[in-house]
C-alpha cells in the first residue's frame, strides 16, 4: 500500500480538496462551493474525492487543512496539520515553481500577495479592511451586467478601449460603473475596465510597497479570469504565470506540509457522521466570549473561543 | 460632594503605581475600572467620535465603567499627539451624558514646571501636602521601574516556561503584593523577592530561539486587550519578545537627543509622539539581527503612520521582515492570528535556511 496525503482548503466561497502521492503527483482533486456551510461542503468534498481515489492502492496518512475554516475542519477531519493560507499557498506554489518571486492570490473574499526570495517567504500582505478587488465583487458586478462570471474574462478581451472605473472602493466602483453604463459605454469596455479596476485596487492596496518582480504566479479563483490576467500583465509589464491547478495551490501546499507531521489514519466514511457546532456565550465576565463547541455524533470533541481559563470548556479525554 | 473616589484609565500594569499616589500621596480613595472587556469598547465606541484613535474609546468606556463602580473623580494626562486633547473631550462627553464627576486634566500641567502638577493635585484634594505627594510620586516612579523590569524578564522567558501559566501566576501575585508597598524599603524587598522567584521558574530555552522586537504606538503596544494579546500569542510559539517601549524607558530614562542623532539617516524631523522611538528601536532590532519586527498602532495614529515608510526602508536595508498591525474596534482575532502565524512561519523558515 502506498502512502497518500490530503489537503483541504476551505474558503468562504469555495472549498478545495486534493490528494497527492509521495512525489506530489495529484491523485484526486475537486473544487466546490462552500455555500455558507463549511461542514456540509467538506462532507461532499470528501465523498467526491473518495470516488476519484484508489483505496486499494493508496492509504491516506496525512491530512492538512487551510483557509478560513481550517481550525473547524481540521478538528472534523482529524488533521495532522492546520496551517494558515499564506504559508500553504507559498509551499504549494514553490513545489511547482521553485523560482517564483511573487505570488498574486485573489480569492472570493480576500486577496494576498506573497514575496519570495530564493524559496523563502520574505514579505506578504493580506487585505483586511476591504473587499474591493476580490472575486465576490466581480461576480456581483457580472450579475448586474447580466453575465455569468465565467464569461467575463473572454468578454473583457474583446475591448479595445477599456472604460475607466474608480478602483478605490467597491462602493465608488459600483456607482461609477452604473453611471458609465447609462451614458452608453460598451459592455465589453465596462468589463475590461472592471478587470483593470480590480488589478489597480489590488496593486494599490495589497501590493503597496511590495517589491513585485518576475516570475509572477497568479492564483486563487480570480486567476481563471483571462481579463484580469491581461490587466495584470499590462500593469506589471511582466508575464503572468497561471497554473492549470491555480485554484488548488493552498490545498496542495497543506497536503505537502502534512507529510512532515506525525501520520494519521484517515477514514473517508464521514458522510454518516453528524458534526454539529454550538455557540455558547460565556457569562464569566462582561467580555461574553463566544465559545464554539464542536460535537461529533453528539459528543463534544473540541471547543475554543474563550479568552481566559475561566471560560475554558474541558473536553473529556478519550472522546 | 461626597467622599472623593479617584479613577485613572487602565494602562498596562501601571495602575498600581497611580493608586499609590492617590491613596498614599493624597489620602483619598482609588477605584480601578473593571478589566477591559468587549463591553468597555462597545460603550466607549458608542459615545466617541468615530474617527478618534482607539485608546480614546477604550478609556472613555473605562471611565464610564469606573463611574458605575463608584468613581467620582477622573484623571487624564497629556501627551505629544491627540492624547493632549483626550481629557478635554472626555470631560465634555461625560458631561453631555449627564455624569456628575470631577475631571482633573494633567494636560494642563507643564513637565518643565513640576509645581504645576501640584496645582492639579490640589484640585483633587485642596489640603494636599507637598512633601507627602512628592514622596508618593517618587515611590510610584520606582514602582513603575520595578514593574517594567519584571515584565521585561517575563517577555524574554514566558515562551519557554515548562509549566504553562507559571509566569502569569507570579505576575498577578506580584501586582497584588505591590499594592501593599508603603516605602522604598518594602518595594526593594518585593522587587528582590519576585526577581528571584521569576528566575527560579523552570524554562526550557533552545540554544538559538527566534527573537522578535515590538514597536509602535504607546497605548496599543502596552495594553494587551488592545493588541489582542499579541505578546501571549507570540510567546506560545516559543519566541523571545523584546519591547523597549514602556513608561520607564520612554519617560524616566528618556534620551531624545541621542535618539535623534542615531536615526538621522532615516528621519530628520521629529514626527511626534512615539515616532522617534519606533524608528530608533526598529533600527536597533535590525542591527542586532532580530528575526523580525512587529509594528502595532491604533487605526489612524498619525505619528505611527508617518514612521511606516521609514520602517520599510529599514526593512529593506537590513533585510529584516516587518509586519504592520492596525487596531480599531474589531473583536475577532481570526485575521490577526492568521497573519501572526504566517509571520512566524516566515521568520522560522528564514532562520532554518540561515542555519543550513
Amino acid at each position: 500500500m502506498k502512502k497518500a496525503y490530503m489537503g483541504v482548503d476551505i474558503g468562504s466561497i469555495s472549498t478545495k480538496g486534493i490528494i497527492i502521492d509521495e512525489d506530489n503527483k495529484i491523485l484526486a482533486s475537486e473544487y466546490i462551493w462552500t455555500e455558507g456551510d463549511p461542514i456540509g461542503a467538506v462532507k461532499r468534498l470528501i465523498s467526491i474525492l473518495k470516488g476519484q481515489f484508489n483505496e486499494k492502492k493508496y492509504k491516506v496518512v496525512g491530512v492538512g487543512t487551510t483557509g478560513s475554516a481550517r481550525k473547524l475542519i481540521g478538528v472534523i477531519l482529524g488533521a495532522n496539520i492546520v496551517k494558515n493560507e499564506i504559508t500553504a499557498h507559498a509551499i504549494g506554489t514553490l513545489s511547482l515553481y521553485p523560482d517564483v518571486h511573487t505570488i498574486f492570490e485573489i480569492g472570493g473574499q480576500d486577496s494576498k500577495i506573497i514575496i519570495i526570495d530564493h524559496g523563502i517567504v520574505t514579505d506578504y500582505a493580506m487585505n483586511t479592511l476591504c473587499a474591493a478587488g476580490t472575486g465576490s465583487f466581480l461576480s456581483s458586478q457580472s450579475k448586474r451586467l447580466g453575465l455569468e462570471v465565467e464569461e467575463f474574462g473572454e468578454m473583457a478581451l474583446k475591448s479595445k478601449n477599456p472604460t475607466n472605473i474608480a478602483a478605490r472602493c467597491t462602493v465608488f466602483a459600483e456607482s461609477d460603473l452604473v453611471h458609465k453604463v447609462q451614458i452608453g459605454h460598451k459592455k465589453e469596455d465596462i468589463i475590461a475596465g472592471l478587470c483593470k479596476a480590480v488589478v489597480n485596487n489590488y496593486l494599490n492596496n495589497v501590493g503597496k510597497g511590495k517589491k513585485i518582480s518576475a516570475p509572477i504566479v497568479f492564483q486563487g479563483g480570480v486567476s481563471k479570469n483571462v481579463g484580469v490576467i491581461k490587466a495584470f500583465e499590462e500593469a506589471t509589464g511582466e508575464k503572468i504565470i497561471v497554473d492549470p491547478n491555480s485554484h488548488l495551490m493552498g490545498a496542495l501546499g497543506v497536503a505537502i506540509l502534512s507529510k512532515k507531521a506525525p501520520e494519521v489514519s484517515f477514514d473517508f466514511n464521514i458522510e454518516d457522521v453528524t458534526f454539529e457546532t454550538k455557540g455558547i456565550e460565556c457569562k464569566g465576565c462582561a467580555n461574553n466570549c463566544e465559545r464554539i463547541c464542536v460535537y461529533k455524533d453528539g459528543k463534544l470533541i473540541d471547543a475554543w473561543g474563550n479568552k481566559c481559563d475561566k471560560g475554558a470548556i474541558k473536553v473529556k479525554a478519550g472522546v | 460632594m461626597s467622599k472623593v473616589k479617584v479613577n485613572f484609565p487602565r494602562f498596562g500594569s501601571y495602575n498600581v503605581a497611580v493608586r499609590h499616589i492617590i491613596v498614599n500621596g493624597l489620602g483619598v480613595d482609588y477605584v480601578d475600572a473593571p478589566p477591559i472587556t468587549k463591553k468597555t469598547l462597545e460603550i466607549g465606541a458608542k459615545y466617541s467620535p468615530d474617527f478618534v484613535c482607539t485608546p480614546f474609546k477604550y478609556q472613555l468606556g473605562g471611565y464610564i465603567e469606573a463611574i458605575e463602580a463608584g468613581a467620582n473623580t477622573l484623571i487624564q494626562v497629556g501627551g505629544a499627539c491627540r492624547l493632549n486633547y483626550y481629557g478635554e473631550l472626555h470631560e465634555q462627553i461625560l458631561k453631555d451624558l449627564g455624569y456628575e464627576v470631577r475631571f482633573v486634566n494633567m494636560a494642563n500641567a507643564d513637565f518643565s514646571k513640576p509645581l504645576t502638577f501640584y496645582e492639579e493635585f490640589k484640585k483633587i484634594k485642596p489640603s494636599v501636602n507637598l512633601k507627602k505627594i512628592t514622596s508618593a510620586v517618587l515611590l510610584a516612579v520606582k514602582m513603575v521601574e520595578v514593574i517594567d523590569k519584571v515584565e521585561d524578564y517575563i517577555r524574554e522567558n514566558v515562551g519557554f516556561e515548562v509549566v504553562n501559566g507559571s509566569f502569569e501566576k507570579l505576575h498577578k501575585e506580584f501586582l497584588e503584593d505591590l499594592k501593599e508597598v508603603n516605602d522604598k524599603k518594602e518595594l526593594n524587598l518585593i522587587a528582590k523577592l519576585y526577581m528571584s522567584k521569576l528566575k527560579r521558574v523552570e524554562t526550557n530555552k533552545p540554544k538559538n530561539p527566534l527573537r522578535v522586537g515590538i514597536v509602535g504606538e504607546y497605548y496599543t503596544i502596552m495594553d494587551e486587550y488592545s493588541n489582542h494579546y499579541m505578546e501571549k500569542e507570540l510567546a506560545k510559539k516559543g519566541i523571545i519578545i523584546e519591547r523597549w517601549m514602556n513608561v520607564s524607558n520612554s519617560i524616566f530614562h528618556n534620551y531624545v537627543k541621542e535618539i535623534k542623532q542615531s536615526i538621522k539617516n532615516y528621519a530628520k524631523y521629529d514626527m511626534g509622539a512615539t515616532s522617534m522611538y519606533t524608528i530608533k528601536k526598529a533600527l536597533d532590532y535590525a542591527k542586532d539581527n532580530f528575526d523580525g519586527i512587529i509594528h502595532v498602532k491604533s487605526f489612524g495614529c498619525t505619528p505611527e503612520i508617518d514612521t511606516m515608510p521609514v520602517l520599510e526602508r529599514i526593512s529593506e536595508d537590513y533585510k529584516i521582515p516587518i509586519i504592520y498591525f492596525s487596531f480599531d474596534t474589531q473583536t475577532s482575532d481570526v485575521g490577526i492570528n492568521t497573519r501572526i502565524e504566517a509571520f512566524y512561519d516566515m521568520i522560522m523558515m528564514r532562520k532554518e535556511k540561515k542555519i543550513k
